[in-house]
């Protein structure tokens, strides 16, 4: 944990993150700030908050997955477990629990418990390797969907929790699409940068090397567990706090919120956008989500899966960094072409 | 307290008393089956005839798993494949089944017609999908993902959302009086306890391909390939045998026994969407437990798991499925390549 524990005295990181915001990070902050300026509510809530919402999921998934080599599908579980928490000690209409805690005690507990649940999945999936981490993840996803739908003294079984509120301070309905976009975006951007800053940290460089050569880093005298199981707690916060967003974002929770079909969508989500680079995840949630609105136009409502599991086997045949990896591709070729008509 | 602690020359050895210990437990169950109980443990475990129920149950539907998990096994001991199309596989023959069957009014040929449809689309996707991505477990995974999502889609456009119920054969309905008192009548007239002829039929079925892909893979010529693949695939390939071939052939039995299931577990249950789902996970978690790529292990998995499940759904329905899963994480925390597994 000593690794882990020296990040933040790194002299250089300053520099790092510095060098970091660039010309494309600037321009995109601009357009994310003033997009509700331009959008209409539908555009700001349905397409804008979703995104980021589902983005920070497939965020955690991102970090799990291009720097440790771990790939889960236990994301919306994680998620779910922090929803649920917001559901049963916050405030709902269903009558079932509700203890109505305020929201700044609420959102780190939930955080906190999905964080906690995270780890320990980390923990039980760290037994084995590669790809069998996929195998045990989805198993506990699925255990975990049937078991919500089953238990009705904490979940309330089938029909769940409903009339969520989110919070209203400072005069501000924060369900609003504006403000929610808002909050959305800040964690967003929140969970964004701890996930690039964490990459360049020697937390994320080992993390990376686990990855790459689990036995010289044992050698070297890391306690690669650990790191791993790191790697999932700080999954698990990000992964939690989208959970919390989600359930504000619906009002409601209920097994099928954390089905084996939004479980797969994370999944998928990430693939498209691309786990190499943190920003992969937001792209694929823009496309997913942008999708999903207007396969009614393309394909119509009922056969938007078909449509959606097309593009992803076409994304992981073409290119399996997904679309920053096509972007990737097809960069070099641009700069050369204008080398090529420079002359 | 480690092994030299102990006296040189003890009374009884580790293996005998642990066999003494499975014996006692064998004796205990037997007891518990054949005896007629007293009062005192009718009132722990409601009734005898829910007991029974639940263990016959249990071992039927871990017949079911077992089939569906054994395709799962080898191709993932072969191939590396995780193959999570498995369920939709599972679904899509139950539902070739239900139209051949329901169409003909041959029941039998629904079941072959479950096995041979599948086994041919699993030889498809081999031989179009999996070929191209060898080597690359990750996206071999995701793919089967990618195909499952749009499998689960195209039923549901065509089977729609509707529960259907295969239909057995006159020749397989009703039930049987098994040899196993549950009460004694006022009158003294012993009172049998009796279970659906059908789903003994499923356990015999299970039983009987079990034996038979064992003494496939055992003594045959293509076993001793598919085990030597398992083992090392690249020494297999060296060695002058078209692995290839091999593939495709594990592949096909694998998809077609999904399929076969399918058949057989639709219509001892039903045939609905999410099934694929639910076979899925019973596969993924007897699989993890028993160990990959191991027919035996499947076997004690699927055991296992459909124990539990029967067990947790009648005296603690609202846990059951954590029953399951903390069989599954017991057994990661202890032996993390599975009962049967070899370590890798």
């Amino acid at each position: 944990m000593s690794a882990i524990a020296n990040t933040s005295e790194r002299p250089h990181a300053g520099a790092a993150i510095s060098e970091a915001i660039g010309v494309p990070h600037a321009v995109l902050a601009a357009f994310l700030l003033v997009y509700p300026a331009t959008a209409s509510d539908f555009f700001i809530a349905q397409i804008g908050a979703y995104s980021l919402i589902f983005g920070t999921m497939a965020l955690s998934l991102m970090l799990l997955a291009g720097y440790g080599g771990m790939v889960s599908l236990a994301q919306i579980s994680v998620a779910g477990v922090a929803g649920y928490m917001v559901a049963v000690f916050g405030l709902n209409n269903t009558g079932v629990h509700g203890f109505g805690w305020p929201f700044w005690v609420l959102v780190p507990f939930a955080t906190l418990v999905a964080a906690i649940a995270s780890a320990l999945i980390g923990w039980i999936s760290v037994r084995t390797e590669g790809i069998y981490t996929i195998m045990i993840t989805l198993a506990i996803a699925t255990a975990f969907f049937y078991f919500a739908q089953q238990n009705y003294s904490l979940f309330n079984g089938h029909s769940g929790f409903a009339g969520l509120p989110a919070p209203e301070f400072w005069g501000v309905n924060w369900r609003s699409p504006t403000p929610f976009y808002y909050i959305c975006l800040a964690v967003a951007v929140a969970a964004y940068i701890a996930v690039l800053y964490a990459s360049r940290s020697t937390f994320g460089l080992a993390l990376r090397a686990t990855r790459d050569n689990q036995r010289r880093m044992r050698a070297l005298g890391f306690n690669v567990t650990a790191v791993k199981v790191a790697a999932w707690f700080y999954a698990g916060i990000i992964a939690g706090l989208s959970g919390v967003l989600l359930v504000w974002f619906n009002g409601r929770i209920s097994p099928g919120t954390i089905g084996v079909d939004v479980a797969i969508d994370v999944l998928v989500i990430a693939v498209i956008g691309g786990i190499r680079h943190p920003i992969g995840p937001f792209i694929g949630a823009v496309v997913f989500v942008l999708l999903r609105t207007f396969a009614i136009d393309l394909v119509g409502a009922e056969r938007f899966n078909t449509l959606i599991g097309i593009v992803f086997l076409a994304i992981v045949f073409l290119s399996p960094d997904g679309i920053l990896g096509l972007w990737g591709r097809i960069k070099p070729h641009l700069a050369q072409g204008s080398l090529r008509v420079g002359p | 307290m480690s092994v030299l602690d102990q006296p040189s020359t003890p009374s009884f050895t580790r293996r005998q008393g642990w066999g003494l210990f499975w014996l006692l437990v064998a004796a205990l169950f037997a007891w518990l089956i054949f005896a007629i109980w007293p009062d005192w443990l009718n009132a722990i475990l409601i009734s005898k005839k829910a007991f029974v129920s639940a263990i016959m149950n249990g071992i039927t539907l871990a017949g079911l798993y077992f089939l569906v998990a054994s395709g799962f096994t080898l191709v993932f001991g072969l191939m590396r494949n995780v193959n999570l199309a498995h369920g939709s596989l599972y679904l899509l023959g139950a539902y070739v089944g239900y139209e051949v069957a329901s169409r003909t009014g041959y029941w039998l040929l629904g079941v072959a017609a479950g096995f041979v449809v599948l086994a041919l689309v699993g030889l498809v996707m081999q031989v179009l999908v999996f070929r191209r991505l060898e080597g690359d477990d990750l996206r071999q995974t995701l793919v089967t993902i990618g195909i499952s999502i749009v499998a689960a889609d195209l039923m549901l456009a065509v089977w729609t959302g509707a529960t259907y119920q295969i239909l057995t054969p006159d020749w397989l309905d009703g039930a049987v009086k098994l040899p196993i008192i549950s009460a004694i009548k006022s009158n003294g007239d012993a009172v049998y306890i009796t279970y659906p002829f059908y789903r003994l039929v499923v356990l015999a079925a299970a039983i009987v391909i079990g034996v038979g892909l064992w003494l496939m893979l055992d003594r045959t010529r293509v076993g001793m390939m598919i085990r030597a693949g398992v083992d090392d695939r690249a020494m297999l390939s060296a060695s002058g045998v078209n692995v290839h071939v091999v593939f495709a052939i594990v592949f096909a039995i694998g998809a077609g026994l999904a399929g076969f299931a399918g058949v057989v577990g639709g219509s001892a249950l039903s045939v609905a969407p999410g099934e694929d789902v639910r076979y899925l996970l019973a596969s993924l978690v007897v699989v993890i437990v028993g160990g990959m790529g191991s027919i035996p292990g499947a076997a004690i998995g699927a055991l296992l798991i459909g124990l539990a499940e029967q067990i947790g759904l009648v005296y603690f329905p609202t846990y059951g499925i954590v029953l399951t899963f903390v069989i599954m994480v017991v057994v990661l925390a202890v032996r993390p390549q599975g009962i049967m597994g070899k370590a890798r």
